[in-house]
């Protein structure tokens, strides 16, 4: 494989060092494509750019991925840091690694790595708290660099997306050129270097951009895309985790030319239809998958990591009925409503468990995502000594609420607890979040005395409709009549 | 075992049979059906939860039994000219002989085979073209979700002379009461039967003129078949087993007063409620405007396609708009059985009472409820 670009550090070849370049224009970039046969393992001559354009026809897939994301910027916000090993995570007991420098990775430092190991692993790095505020802003320029090429941004993350370059060849150049140009312009802007993947495929431009990873260029041509891909492991496929791989190793596949080479009948009987089908088409670089502009929102949820290890059921309940009702809120603000709850359940030793349940009725209701939480939590069968790290809910399936028709059931009261969180909602408009909680959720003194209240006496009087004269509107829980007068609609 | 039958009668004591054949067998036995011949021919097959038995009269040369894949005897007997049947024994293999065509089958020991459960003792019979329609229409209403087991069936309430059929899915409920002859005038119990099971065993027991229902209830000291039902008329006969968990009180959400009532031609509202359903996506509603005179229905949002229908209907009461699942109303006006669809209302957001038109100081014999779906955020 190839791989462009001066060197490390940031590289802004000859061409694209004009001072005041804004968005990305179709100066020609010299030096910067990369072409040949990225396959041969030979790397090509930086300048060989008259081959380029027979090398990436049929690539308008571009993946760009910047390198060290959250590390760079804090490297390129405190030049004295260069060179030297340089970890950001939270410095909370708990926190993890969100990016490494690669001085710090050379260490074994990686994402996700407990904040802890990464000190004993490397003690000399400088530890970083992250500046949130700073990398979403430069996400967001790096952002408006994608879209200055092409509308046809799909971003993944803070720090990656995939551009549809089709419709800026004309304009721009080749697509090797444009990942070029997307380089130089973000080095020259932002100070930070980024790795490209250009390729047919989102699939193939994915794995190619890590593969010249740190500050490079790889084009994988489309009558390349076997070659590159068949000496792979098999955890290069998109979907293959840790038991994915566990099941292939079984069966004696390492590479991906091994998963190529069996029959779709023996994976699908291996791994099920779907995800057989799926290894099997990767395996042949058969990915179909468009580039999204929008994506809507997917999904709406919240995690937490416990400050030490939680074996307690009523406690880990507990954190799923404040993260339910996080997750609730976070639904009826976007105005959506969730088909499906998924809880994530992190044990001591990092195994990571998820389990979802699809709901009858879309919902945004706290108590019924809490009470499917709970559902899913029993049934997932911890071990009573199972101690969790970490506990997440998150809904997905999302359906837009003004859209959403709920059917009703015999027994429910007609202003339920949807009402009830609604009102909830706007007093904490007003008065601030977690004014009004649930009782499980009032953390004060243990011994501070508070009154006893019958179960849910406001809520829950289950004859108010029955003595209701019919047409009249359902009484409003008291905590909204305390607010205001109520509104007509 | 040798035996002759005619094709058509054994075609379908075998087809009753195979009813119960499990798709999963547990045991490699239970995927057979068990002949014994001796002055009828009994064929058997049980699961566990159910069991089936047909009689047939047969000219029997020499008595025996054998064990023979159901799932192949249904196929080669529905397949069968119409010819005389003759099955003989011999060995591990049984012979099935009919016209110009043979079938040589492997048996399985019939030793092996399960003893069907004891019928339990006879609590009275009804008339079987009447307890199959009275079945069929109390068991629209079934859930089918396997989480919910009660509500998978279909609860049989004894009071007297009076059956009543009941199930709910939590979002509909269908209510059939029907006349029968109890065993003893004072006979008061309520089980529950999974719905499909029950819906299938009344439709086949409708080529027998009574059915026979046969109950062992709590408390009734030595009676056989404890924890099931069984069923029998015309030769047939299939126990199943009750379903637990506690059926919901369901009387009190039946409306005592309503506010408005609507009366509709039968075929012209459910071709209404189907047309203007085409453009209701799944889980969507139709929409459903009484006011006097008429009915508007209509289905779909602005950013899709809409449909409308108007047609006449006899409306006394407050106008009133609701929203239905079209899937649920259909299945209430199909399992009517009355060309005249009364609906009484109470609020919007309460459920609607679906029957037929009586006749003059009768009640419906067929009552479904029906909740609502709320619109919009």
């Amino acid at each position: 494989m190839t791989r462009g670009g001066p060197g490390r550090g940031p590289a802004v070849p000859d061409g694209a060092a004009s001072p005041d370049r804004g968005p990305v224009t179709g100066e020609p970039v010299p030096g910067e494509s990369v072409t040949g046969e990225p396959v041969s393992g030979k790397p090509a001559a930086g300048g060989a750019a008259a081959g380029g354009a027979a090398a990436d026809s049929g690539c308008r897939i571009l993946h760009v991925d910047m390198d060290a994301f959250y590390a760079s910027v804090e490297i390129r916000d405190r030049p004295e840091l260069a060179g030297r090993p340089v970890i950001v995570g939270a410095t909370a007991s708990r926190g993890v690694v969100l990016a490494a420098s690669y001085e710090a990775r050379a260490f074994g430092v990686h994402s996700a790595m407990p904040v802890t190991r990464a000190r004993r692993l490397c003690p000399q790095a400088v530890f970083i708290s992250p500046r949130h505020h700073v990398y979403a802003a430069v996400s967001k320029e790096v952002m408006e660099v994608f879209r200055s090429v092409t509308p046809e941004v799909e971003p993944l993350a803070l720090d990656e997306a995939f551009l549809d370059v089709s419709g800026a060849i004309r304009r721009l150049g080749p697509p090797a050129r444009i990942g070029a140009l997307i380089r130089a312009t973000i080095a020259e802007q932002q100070g930070i270097t980024c790795s490209v993947g250009v390729a047919s495929s989102k699939f193939i431009a994915k794995l190619a951009s890590t593969h010249s990873k740190p500050d490079g260029l790889l084009v994988v041509p489309a009558d390349g895309v076997l070659a590159f891909l068949h000496p792979l492991p098999v955890a290069a496929l998109w979907g293959v985790g840790e038991q994915t791989g566990q099941v292939l190793a079984r069966l004696g596949l390492r590479t991906v030319r091994d998963i190529a080479e069996i029959p779709v009948g023996t994976l699908q009987r291996e791994l099920g239809l779907s995800l057989g089908a799926h290894l099997a088409a990767l395996a042949w670089g058969r990915d179909e998958r468009p580039v999204v502009s929008s994506t809507p929102e997917k999904s709406i949820g919240a995690e937490e990591t416990f400050a030490s290890d939680i074996d307690d059921p009523e406690v880990i309940r507990r954190e799923l009925l404040r993260l339910s009702g996080r997750t609730a809120r976070g639904l009826r603000s976007a105005g959506a409503l969730a088909r499906t709850v998924v809880i994530k359940l992190r044990l001591a030793n990092f195994t990571t468990i998820t389990r979802s349940r699809t709901l009858p009725e879309p919902t945004d209701v706290a108590r019924t995502i809490y009470a499917t939480a709970c559902a899913l939590y029993s049934a997932a069968g911890l071990d009573s000594r199972a101690r969790l790290r970490l506990v997440g809910v998150r809904t997905s399936g999302l359906v837009p609420a003004s859209r959403a028709a709920t059917q009703l059931a015999f027994g429910e009261r007609p202003a339920g607890w949807r009402d009830a969180e609604r009102a909830l909602d706007r007093i904490s408009g007003r008065f601030g979040t977690d004014t009004v909680r649930p009782a499980a959720l009032v953390t004060g003194q243990p011994d501070e005395p508070f009154p006893r209240l019958s179960a849910g006496s406001h809520f829950q009087a289950p004859d108010e409709s029955a003595r209701r004269p019919p047409g009249e509107p359902a009484r409003r829980p008291p905590a909204e009549s305390a607010r205001r007068p109520p509104r007509e609609g | 075992m040798k035996i002759q039958v005619e094709r058509d009668v054994l075609a379908e004591a075998v087809a009753w049979t195979a009813r119960a054949l499990p798709a999963r067998p547990a045991v490699p036995v239970l995927a057979g059906i068990r002949l014994q011949a001796a002055a009828d021919l009994t064929l058997s097959s049980f699961d566990y939860d159910v069991s089936a038995q047909a009689r047939v009269p047969v000219d029997a040369e020499e008595e025996g039994e054998a064990l023979v894949s159901g799932r192949l005897l249904a196929e080669i007997t529905r397949s069968l000219p119409a010819r005389p049947v003759e099955i003989t024994t011999d060995g591990a293999r049984a012979t099935l002989a009919c016209g110009s065509a043979t079938f040589t089958l492997l048996t399985m020991p019939t030793e092996d085979y399960p003893t069907l459960p004891e019928m339990p003792p006879p609590a009275g019979s009804i008339g079987s073209d009447a307890f199959a329609s009275a079945v069929s229409q109390s068991a629209t209403a079934a859930g089918r979700d396997d989480t919910l087991p009660a509500l998978t069936g279909v609860r049989i309430e004894i009071e007297g002379e009076t059956l009543t059929l009941v199930s709910t899915d939590r979002y509909r409920l269908a209510v059939r009461e029907l006349r029968w002859t109890p065993a003893r005038p004072d006979l008061s119990a309520a089980v529950l039967v999974p719905a499909r099971a029950l819906a299938d065993t009344a439709r086949a027991l409708t080529a027998g003129a009574e059915v026979s229902i046969a109950l062992a209830l709590p408390g009734e000291e030595g009676a056989g078949g404890e924890g099931m039902i069984g069923f029998e008329g015309g030769g047939r006969r299939t126990t199943t087993r009750l379903l637990g968990g506690d059926f919901p009180r369901y009387e009190s959400l039946l409306p005592k007063q309503v506010n408005a009532v609507a009366e509709l031609a039968t075929p012209s509202f459910a071709e209404a409620v189907k047309r203007v359903a085409l453009v209701a996506e799944r889980n969507t509603a139709v929409r459903l405007s009484f006011s006097a005179g008429q009915l508007v229905l209509e289905a779909g949002t602005g950013d899709e396609a809409q449909a409308e229908e108007v047609i006449d209907a006899s409306f006394e009461g407050d106008d009133i708009q609701i929203a239905f699942n079209p899937q649920y109303l259909l299945d209430g006006l199909t399992a009517l059985d009355s060309d005249i669809t009364r609906v009484s209302f109470t609020e919007s957001g309460k459920p609607a009472l679906i029957t037929g038109k009586p006749a003059p100081d009768e009640q419906p014999d067929f009552r479904y409820l029906l909740m609502p779906i709320r619109l919009g955020g």
